[in-house]
């Protein structure tokens, strides 16, 4: 065994490579396969394996990068990838980033961030997942019956589609207006920066429900966005907390990008509504995951911090 | 598994000067351990290891060491360090980290090695009195003013999660003597044991009464390439974090090579 082990110069303990490659390639998998950057998976999968939390978000944010920016090059081929759109999602995910810092701050003074963190966890992955699933199931019956599985009934319009400042982004076959754009990306950078993730698992639906943007184009978008929410919250943690251990990174990004290419495969493979049904699973697996935590009595009450 | 031993050696073996002893009153025994090696390096094969320290007896009564009524008990004391533990308590129906309890200077590991079973050695009240293992060491609150019954339930908390954690260990029967006045302790260090300065500490006791403390410190640290990840990270932050973000777009880049499926 101990030639497997591998001492963590940041983390300062000895872990088993293995595990952390295997780690690594699962969650680079449904990264690749959904869109999502698995930061809100390899966060509790790294505190389980008892890395300090404080060094557990900042190195997965690090791994993000690698598997996000690997998959978006395989999307980026593919042309399922709307740059344009990408950046303007960016573009609000920075302003609404800088006032989840701010609130951030502020409920931690307030003692209640931990709290609030735990509940919106709960809440959001609980309510995101719920109503994926049961849109996903009822499309994939409807398809089944030989009906049109598409989310994209023609004319349709909404409110969001009378808004003004139009914008084209003829990757996602979109017209419309850059405020609910900007309005979403600013919605998910303050809520990723709150909870510490890059906000995939809530961009992804929130791009094809709310949106309207093509499944496929989707994933690919999500994961060119969040390469530069994942650099970002890297540098910010490596430059105030120095938390950032590239040893341990490394071998996550070795696992995750390999991880991430099959995963993107396998994903095409699939159709819209499959995708978005085993997507939410997942979300929902971790929101109950999390909820147990939340409201059942832990095996000890007490618990270290700044010492182990 | 092949676990790297760190040599450590002795200093003072009993010495002369005994002839000149026998004549007048007995000399007071004494212990002596010595450390080769004033420092441990770390380096990225590390996976734990045992550490054995030599020591020995000076002026040792020899009746005394036949019957095996010396007794010796060596720690491995980790770096001082503040250390917060928190408790969980229920808030409308979910478990929230609610209350904290902040403690100065607690050892961030502790290794005792024993040569009999601590309870054979001596009484509960000379450990008390020495601060001398697991149950004893001396945890003191950041804050005194909370209430006596919370800080002693944190402090119990706090040493039974470094033990859960395998950072505060007892090696009964650790310590062996090898002759009369020769003995080895054999400690074990944590994959995730402190750096920083440890110290080694040897205490002797003669029929369960104890006659003296000896010390030396040892400097647990990383070393090559970990030891200068680690300096980059502390020294040139930004540049570090930069460097981080480079290196997974590398990885993603080349991953995407060797692994594409398209």
């Amino acid at each position: 065994m101990s030639r497997v082990g591998i001492y963590l110069p940041i983390a300062e303990m000895s872990v088993n490579m293995l595990v952390l490659l295997a780690m690594g390639g699962a969650v680079g998998f449904l990264s690749g396969m959904f869109g999502v950057g698995g930061g809100f998976l390899i966060t509790p999968l790294l505190i389980f394996y008892n890395v300090p939390p404080a060094i557990a978000v900042a190195t997965g944010a690090n791994q993000v990068i690698a598997s996000s920016f690997s998959g978006t090059l395989s999307h980026l081929k593919r042309g399922t990838l709307d740059v344009k759109l990408g950046l303007v999602l960016l573009v609000g995910g920075i302003i609404g980033s800088a006032a989840g810092i701010y609130v951030f701050a502020y409920l931690r003074q307030l003692g209640l961030l931990d709290l609030t963190v735990s509940l919106l966890y709960v809440v959001l992955l609980g309510s995101v997942g719920g109503l994926m699933l049961v849109e996903s199931v009822r499309a994939i019956q409807r398809s089944r019956a030989g009906q049109a599985a598409s989310l994209r009934r023609p004319g349709q319009h909404n409110w969001i589609h009378r808004l003004p400042l139009k914008m084209r982004f003829r990757a996602s076959k979109l017209f419309v207006s850059v405020i609910p754009i900007l309005a979403l990306g600013a919605m998910i950078g303050f809520l990723a920066s709150l909870m510490g993730v890059g906000g995939g698992f809530i961009m992804v639906p929130a791009m094809i429900y709310l949106l309207k943007v093509p499944t496929n184009v989707v994933v690919g978008t999500s994961l060119f966005q969040i390469i530069f929410v994942a650099a970002f919250t890297t540098v910010s943690h490596a430059y105030t907390n120095q938390t950032v251990d590239v040893v341990l990174a490394f071998l996550l990004m070795v696992g995750g990008v390999a991880g991430a290419q099959y995963g993107t495969r396998v994903g095409q493979k699939l159709r819209g509504e499959q995708l978005r049904a085993l997507l939410a699973l997942l979300v929902l697996a971790v929101a109950i995951r999390l909820a147990f935590d939340l409201f059942v009595r832990p095996s000890s009450v007490f618990s270290l911090a700044g010492g182990v | 598994m092949p676990s790297p031993r760190v040599a450590v050696l002795i200093v003072g073996l009993c010495l002369g000067g005994q002839a000149f002893a026998q004549q007048e009153e007995p000399q007071p025994e004494g212990i002596q351990i010595g450390l080769s090696t004033d420092s441990v390096a770390i380096t990225s094969d590390f996976s734990g290891t045992n550490l054995t320290i030599f020591g020995a007896l000076d002026n040792a009564d020899p009746l005394v060491s036949r019957q095996g009524r010396y007794d010796v008990i060596v720690v491995l004391e980790g770096p001082p360090r503040t250390t917060v533990v928190r408790k969980k308590t229920r808030v409308l129906g979910m478990w929230i980290n609610t209350e904290l309890v902040a403690f100065r200077d607690v050892p961030a590991s502790y290794s005792v090695a024993t040569t009999r079973p601590p309870q054979d050695i001596t009484d509960p009240a000379s450990y008390k009195r020495l601060a001398l293992g697991v149950d004893n060491i001396n945890i003191r609150p950041l804050d005194e003013s909370d209430s006596p019954i919370t800080i002693e339930e944190f402090t119990e908390a706090l040493r039974q999660q470094k033990e859960a954690a395998a950072l505060y260990v007892e090696n009964v029967g650790g310590v062996q003597f090898l002759s009369r006045t020769l003995f080895r302790a054999t400690l074990y260090l944590a994959p995730h044991v402190p750096v920083g300065t440890h110290k080694a500490r040897a205490f002797l006791f003669r029929n369960g009464a104890f006659l003296r403390e000896t010390s030396a410190p040892l400097s647990i640290r990383k070393a090559g390439v970990e030891q200068q990840i680690f300096e980059f990270a502390q020294q040139r932050s930004l540049p570090y974090g930069l460097f981080a973000v480079l290196l997974a777009m590398i990885t993603g880049w080349i991953g995407r090579l060797v692994f594409r499926r398209d």
